[in-house]
């Protein structure tokens, strides 16, 4: 530690079993600010760092709402009321025709929706953050599991949480700066 | 689970590999580095040197075609009266198609649990994104002024017009700019983590700068993993509607004519049948020099090719039932337009396209029930190629032997594709193998983190319980 704050302390570990393990563990000692890097999604650590996030369904769901209902309105204004054009004899609220670019529209605003929205729920695209200054960090897209255990955490003390992630049995523990 | 890395392709009997989905003995290690070398480190293989020369060439060739063709406009190409489509439906139609197996991939066997699929979904999904790239150049150029091309767009202008919504080139316009949209953004949010892998392993500077920027500062967080998951998987939830919905949609643009040989209830989903056939078929094309090139038999085993020989066996099959409907309806119809139609097709002036198209998509498919053919790296890759031909062959016959032949004996008329039908389709061939090509070199090409996730140390294991 060389003068820059603290951000939090890292425990790397070596399979996906033990980072699971080493969660759920720091969660039930009561650590509240802790983060797990691994390189492909474990189902498994939802749980154990008790992550609920419903929010994106949500986001998808009015995306797809909206698309829908502004391509219907689109359709129905364009062709009803500014721009009434007879087509073959065809009423000019010509509903079934309107389905199809409703139905594309829905789908091109639930998929930008889901798109944009998980990243923007992630805070992506982020061009610097501390986790990237533990040495080993780049691990983590590799090979490697890594638990963060934030200095902003209230039952954080460095030497009390450095002891107790070296309990669960990590390759290594490190300082991360912020 | 051995932490030794197996030399990857040592001389195992075939037997043992050819049931497995990824070869025993990787790593993550072993994997991320194997994969990631690729594009990082590994010596570009002189065959890609040799891919990409071919690519650019055509390249040029499209765009020599269609720099001569907006000097002089479409009576350059074949399409006259009563043949007003051409080479240009066929190929966009042919290239949609093409696309549709790569959404299959990612977004229905995704939906289906399958985790074959993640070798292949990747450059599946490239194929797509390449291949609706290539589709969409000929309506664009075929309305003959394609600088004005975003008339069909609903946007309010000085004219006071809009869009005729009830047209189904208009519903072409939403199917196809939404399947471009879609596929790419899957695509992209597909590859983040992976673009991640590529950064913290490049050691050039422009390799980090680009995949740096590219993957946005992904740190694998588990909170980001659930979002990711739940928006990989609402994700393949709409694209796979979606993806009925695009060649229904071009399916439309014939079945909403009145043209014998289009007008017909059947086409939706036979058109549908058929782009998931066509798609799988290209697939195997590319697959099968990919993995050749750079010694992927690891990853794209035995049993991948096994498994989409049976796809295109079993998507064959519902083609060939749509062929055979389509016959017996017009016979079945009683109209006399309608069974001229059919007639004219097995025994007219393109004859010979018809029943070679037959063979293509109907008699040859019939050997993959082998298994021995379904293993059989040659064979498949001529079978790709057959069902290839034939499914050019089928839009052909469909585009342009019912507008040859319609309802007036007098407004008959034989269409030929000219010189720059072909250089235009020749060279979107190119386009295509050009693009494949930088994508191959630039961006993991097979979906690195979810090939982590199928090896066996993923899982967790529950101890306490």
């Amino acid at each position: 530690m060389s003068g820059a704050a603290l951000y939090g302390l890292m425990a790397e570990f070596e399979d996906p079993t033990a980072l699971v393990e080493a969660a759920r563990a720091a969660r039930e000692a009561g650590f509240t600010r802790l983060d797990a890097y691994s390189p492909f999604p474990i189902e498994a650590m939802a749980e154990a760092l008790d992550i609920h996030d419903r929010k994106l369904p949500a986001v998808v769901l009015s995306g797809g709402l909206f698309g829908g209902l502004a391509a219907y309105a689109l359709c129905y204004w364009c062709s009803v009321i500014d721009y009434p054009l007879n087509v073959g004899g065809k009423p000019f609220h010509s509903a079934p025709a309107f389905i199809v670019p409703t139905f594309e529209t829905t789908i091109l605003f639930a998929a930008l929706a889901a798109v944009f929205g998980m990243l923007a729920l992630n805070g992506l695209p982020m061009p610097y953050h501390p986790v990237f200054n533990a040495p080993r960090f780049a691990l983590a897209s590799r090979d490697r599991f890594f638990l963060c255990i934030e200095a902003k955490d209230p039952k954080f003390d460095h030497d009390e949480t450095w002891a107790f992630l070296t309990k669960l049995g990590p390759r290594v523990v490190m300082d991360v700066e912020e | 689970m051995s932490d030794t890395p197996r030399e990857p392709r040592s001389g195992e009997p075939p037997a043992t590999r050819s049931s497995a989905i990824l070869a025993p003995g990787y790593t993550f290690t072993t994997l991320t580095d194997k994969l990631a070398s690729i594009v990082l480190s590994r010596r570009t293989p002189k065959a890609w040197f040799f891919g990409a020369a071919v690519g650019f060439a055509l390249t040029m060739v499209l765009l020599g075609a269609l720099g001569y063709l907006l000097v002089k406009g479409i009576g350059i190409w074949g399409v006259n009266e009563p043949v007003g489509w051409g080479f240009e439906i066929v190929n966009f139609v042919w290239w949609i198609g093409i696309g549709h197996a790569g959404t299959l991939i990612s977004a229905i066997l995704l939906l289906l649990r399958q985790p074959w699929r993640s070798s292949i979904n990747r450059f599946a999904e490239a194929m797509t994104i390449f291949a609706v790239a290539c589709a969409s150049l000929y309506p664009a150029f075929h309305t003959g002024r394609p600088w004005l091309d975003y008339w069909l767009l609903p946007y309010p202008n000085t004219m006071g017009m809009w869009p005729n919504f009830r047209s189904p080139l208009i519903w072409d316009v939403f199917a196809v700019s939404t399947y471009a949209t879609v596929s790419l953004l899957f695509w992209y949010v597909g590859m983040i983590p992976d673009l991640a892998t590529l950064r913290d392993r490049a050691k050039k500077l422009w390799a980090r700068l680009l995949y740096g920027t590219l993957a946005m500062g992904w740190r694998g967080s588990a909170r980001h993993w659930h979002r990711y998951e739940t928006a990989s998987l609402l994700l393949a939830g709409l694209a796979t509607p979606l993806v009925v919905s695009v060649h229904t949609v071009v399916s439309f643009d014939f079945a909403a004519g009145i043209v014998p040989g289009w007008h017909a209830t059947i086409f939706p989903p036979y058109f549908v049948a058929g782009a998931i056939y066509a798609g799988f078929a290209m697939v195997l094309t590319l697959a099968i020099p990919l993995r050749k090139m750079y010694g992927l038999e690891d990853f794209i085993t035995l049993k991948h090719l096994d498994n989409m020989a049976k796809i295109l066996l079993a998507t064959g099959l519902i083609v060939g039932y749509g062929y055979m409907v389509e016959a017996f309806m017009a016979f079945y119809s009683g109209n006399p337009y309608e069974r001229f139609m059919m007639w004219n097709r097995m025994h007219g002036p393109y004859k010979n396209m018809y029943w070679v198209l037959l063979f293509c998509n109907l008699v040859a498919p019939q050997a993959l029930w082998f298994r021995q053919v379904r293993r059989s790296i040659p064979a498949l890759f001529c079978m790709a190629m057959i069902v290839n031909v034939g499914m050019w062959l089928e839009r052909y016959v469909i585009v342009v032997v019912s507008l040859s032949r319609d309802f007036l004996p007098s407004s008959w008329g034989m269409y030929k594709g000219t010189i720059f039908d072909w250089a235009t389709f020749i060279g979107s061939i190119g386009l295509f193998i050009a693009l494949l090509f930088l994508f191959i070199r630039l961006l993991p090409m097979i979906s690195i983190f979810e090939m982590r996730a199928i090896l066996p140390e993923a899982k967790v294991r529950e101890a306490e319980e």
